[in-house]
């Protein structure tokens, strides 16, 4: 379908708009002027139907009259004012992207000297003043606590950020990175590469990696397949590589879960982790509110 | 003829029977649903009864199968009636009515499985989309053929809103159902974008006015004056509201959209129209309660009239909160809030629904012989516990709304924002309460009338009243 574009859809909307509220002004003053009897005695209009069913035919009520004018007047003011019919942008001259932009760059002129002091502080002061904490807090909640919840504890494929466990790192200028551009945490599907077999040979292995309950037949089978396809990311010793945000399998941390089922699946379907870029939603200022906050979560107390 | 000689009942007393039945279904469901979003791990685990496959058979089966089936039964009543005409082919409006049975079994199995076409109020896949088309040109045949038969000169006031409902329905369900098929239970609309959802909310809201109002309407124009035993308040307002009804409510749908990607001018006439519609709208309203003038003291005796009178002061209520909810500073604060399912369930639940009650309760009697229903007391119970359900809901939606609105712009002095989501969605949990409390009185009202309606067919015998003969001043 085309959009509203030419010359003719214009004229088109604003001829069927503008007549039909004339018409029902019109309608309307057709049948209030004639005044026929006295409210609630007029007569009959002599049609029945179904034995019984008459009509009266009383005068409109003046209040509800008055009430019709009132909003077609309305109507009239407001298409003069503001912009309803298509191309012609009102005597206001307002728009809702020019509303939208006005009321940022008042939130910008209010709230700027404020951020200004904070954007002057490293993360780590950020962290150990109150006051930073709380607005970081705050900004967590609105904006992260959906996926790495309230205590920013994380869940199932949503990582931990309180713990000292990082899959890219830690560092003040990473957290920022991480916030600002967002990751992809992709793990391959295997599974039709190595097969079910392989897949539970693999398992076992890496389960065998951070000490859990494993067979060890399949281990060792595993850790040929190991070798073959996964230190490419998870390193020869499986303790995994920040700069990919490959997981160290060698801990008991798990992003996805830790059991046989869970690991079995993660290795044979792959995994898909998202974050998301902030950078032009929430700024350059809030981002580092937001990274003295997360930073201090496993850093400070 | 004997066949002509007497009105067709049969497919009025069907539809009225199946009114109530659907009315039981689609309001249980809406109150699963209301429990749900209190508990939400209440189905844990079955797809077909989650939320999201679930709301949609709430709204199709309040709307389509209960609100469809008493427009269906009363329109062939008062057509028929106020014609003085048998209806028109009657294997046509038995086909009507089996076909429209179908429509709703079908949607009854296809959305609990999860098979949508993601329109709202217009989910059902393609195959169910042309059944609906077949069945409805059939309506529409009945309907209109019974008008050309008619027997007097002037067309009722009734007549005239039923068949703008069903023309108009006919015109918003082919134009919002252009999809393409891609298998049996798949297709793709021909819209996208913003495109999409202008054509889905011209088509949703028209619903509201022309399935939804206009349709209702139509039916308050027979059995208000009818159960009142008083002429209809003015022949001219009913002119002028008519007309204007048609003209403007057309245009409202934009109004559901206000701050999205629509351009700003399609907003504002969505807005202007919205608000042009008060006046119209509480013309039927005062041309049904101006009626009662001069037999005001029925109303304390007669619960058929409370029922109908009770629902236009909730038709006046609603109408006069969508126009004021369509203006864009008030609809910054309502929009994706419960106010919005206050406003709807004000509607549903206490115009639409609550004029149905009192017509069933009108006809059903005459459909099978009877003078009255089983128990007039019963019906008194059911008004009541109806209309304190309905209180109690849309009370509950309101503040539950208007307090969402508030916690989700409030800033606080930083910037931040004070409230995360979270906390309104728990600041609202007692409101969910006292919503399912409301809901579960009106389903309750609806069980008093099917036993009240099993107790009056019970035994006794169908009629088709004889086709009456005009009144002579007029034949």
């Amino acid at each position: 379908m085309s959009d509203f574009n030419g010359e003719f859809w214009p004229v088109y909307i604003t001829v069927i708009t503008v007549a039909s509220i004339l018409a029902c002004a019109v309608l309307l003053w057709a049948l209030s002027t004639r005044r026929v009897a006295i409210p609630g005695k007029a007569d009959v209009t002599g049609h029945v139907w179904d034995e019984d069913l008459e009509e009266y035919n009383n005068p409109l009520p003046r209040w509800w009259i008055w009430l019709f004018y009132i909003t077609i007047v309305f109507g009239v003011a407001y298409l003069a004012l503001y912009p309803g019919l298509v191309t012609y942008p009102g005597l206001l001259k307002w728009s809702s992207g020019g509303e939208h932009d006005a009321d940022q760059a008042k939130a910008r002129e209010t709230y700027q000297p404020l951020y200004a002091k904070f954007a002057a502080m490293s993360i780590p002061d950020l962290a150990r003043d109150p006051q930073a904490r709380e607005i970081g807090q705050r900004l967590f909640l609105n904006n992260c606590a959906q996926c790495h919840a309230s205590d920013a504890r994380g869940g199932k494929g949503f990582p931990n950020l309180a713990d000292k466990k990082w899959l890219y790192g830690g560092d003040p200028d990473t957290i920022v990175a991480t916030i600002t551009d967002g990751r992809s945490g992709i793990m391959p599907a295997w599974g039709t590469i190595v097969g079910d077999e392989g897949t539970k040979n693999l398992t076992n292995y890496v389960i065998s990696l951070s000490g859990g309950a494993h067979d060890e037949l399949r281990a060792a089978y595993g850790k040929e397949l190991f070798a073959a396809n996964c230190v490419a990311c998870h390193g020869a010793d499986g303790r995994g590589n920040p700069a990919l945000g490959a997981p160290n399998l060698t801990d008991k941390t798990w992003l996805y879960g830790g059991g046989s089922a869970t690991i079995a699946e993660t290795i044979g379907k792959g995994r898909n982790g998202v974050m998301p870029a902030w950078g032009e939603f929430l700024g350059a200022e809030k981002i580092h509110l937001l990274a003295g906050f997360v930073w201090g979560l496993s850093n400070v107390q | 003829m004997q066949e002509e000689g007497t009105y067709n009942y049969k497919v009025v007393r069907q539809f009225a029977i199946v009114t109530v039945i659907w009315g039981i279904v689609g309001m249980t469901v809406g109150v699963l649903l209301a429990t749900q979003l209190m508990f939400p791990d209440l189905t844990y685990g079955i797809p077909w009864l989650s939320y999201g496959r679930l709301r949609p058979l709430h709204t199709n089966a309040v709307i389509f199968a209960f609100g469809g089936s008493a427009l269906f039964a009363t329109s062939y009543y008062v057509v028929q009636r106020t014609c003085h005409a048998r209806l028109f082919c009657d294997r046509l409006a038995a086909f009507t009515f089996w076909g429209w049975q179908a429509v709703i079994v079908a949607a009854a199995i296809t959305l609990p499985l999860g098979m949508t076409t993601s329109h709202e109020y217009a989910e059902l896949e393609w195959p169910i989309d042309i059944l609906i088309t077949l069945v409805w040109v059939a309506y529409a045949v009945v309907f209109f053929g019974t008008i050309a038969k008619r027997k007097v000169a002037h067309i009722y006031v009734a007549n005239w809103f039923f068949g703008a409902y069903i023309l108009t329905i006919a015109l918003l369900h082919i134009v919002n159902s252009a999809e393409v098929p891609v298998s049996l239970w798949k297709s793709y609309y021909v819209y996208a974008g913003a495109q999409d959802a202008m054509i889905q909310w011209w088509y949703g809201h028209n619903a509201v006015g022309f399935f939804l109002t206009a349709g209702f309407l139509g039916m308050m124009y027979y059995f208000v004056p009818k159960q009142a035993g008083r002429p209809i308040y003015s022949y001219r307002l009913s002119v002028v509201h008519f007309w204007a009804l048609i003209f403007t409510y057309m245009w409202a749908g934009p109004h559901h959209l206000h701050y999205t990607a629509l351009p700003d001018w399609t907003q504002s006439i969505g807005m202007i129209f919205s608000l042009i519609l008060l006046a119209p709208s509480w013309g039927g309203m005062i041309n049904g309660i101006m009626t009662l003038s001069g037999a005001w003291h029925k109303l304390r005796t007669d619960p058929i009239l409370k029922f109908l009178i009770t629902s236009l002061s909730f038709y006046g209520m609603s109408t006069f909160e969508g126009p004021m909810m369509s203006i864009k500073t008030v609809n910054s604060l309502s929009h994706y809030t419960d106010w919005t399912i206050g406003h709807v369930h004000s509607g549903a639940l206490g115009w639409v629904a609550m004029i149905s009650v009192g017509s069933l309760y009108y006809m059903i009697p005459r459909l099978y012989g009877r003078i009255e229903m089983f128990s007039m007391r019963l019906v008194t119970l059911h008004f009541w516990i109806a209309t304190t359900g309905v209180v109690l809901y849309i009370a509950a939606m309101w503040i539950a709304g208007v307090m969402q609105g508030l916690m989700w712009r409030a800033v606080n002095v930083d910037g931040t924002l004070t409230y995360t989501f979270v906390e309104s969605v728990k600041a609202t949990y007692p409101f969910y309460a006292i919503r399912l409390l409301g809901g579960l009185m009106f389903l309750s009202g609806m069980f008093i009338m099917a036993y009240n309606t099993w107790k009056t067919v019970q035994g006794a015998k169908p009629v088709d009243a004889p086709v009456l003969a005009p009144a002579g001043a007029h034949a």
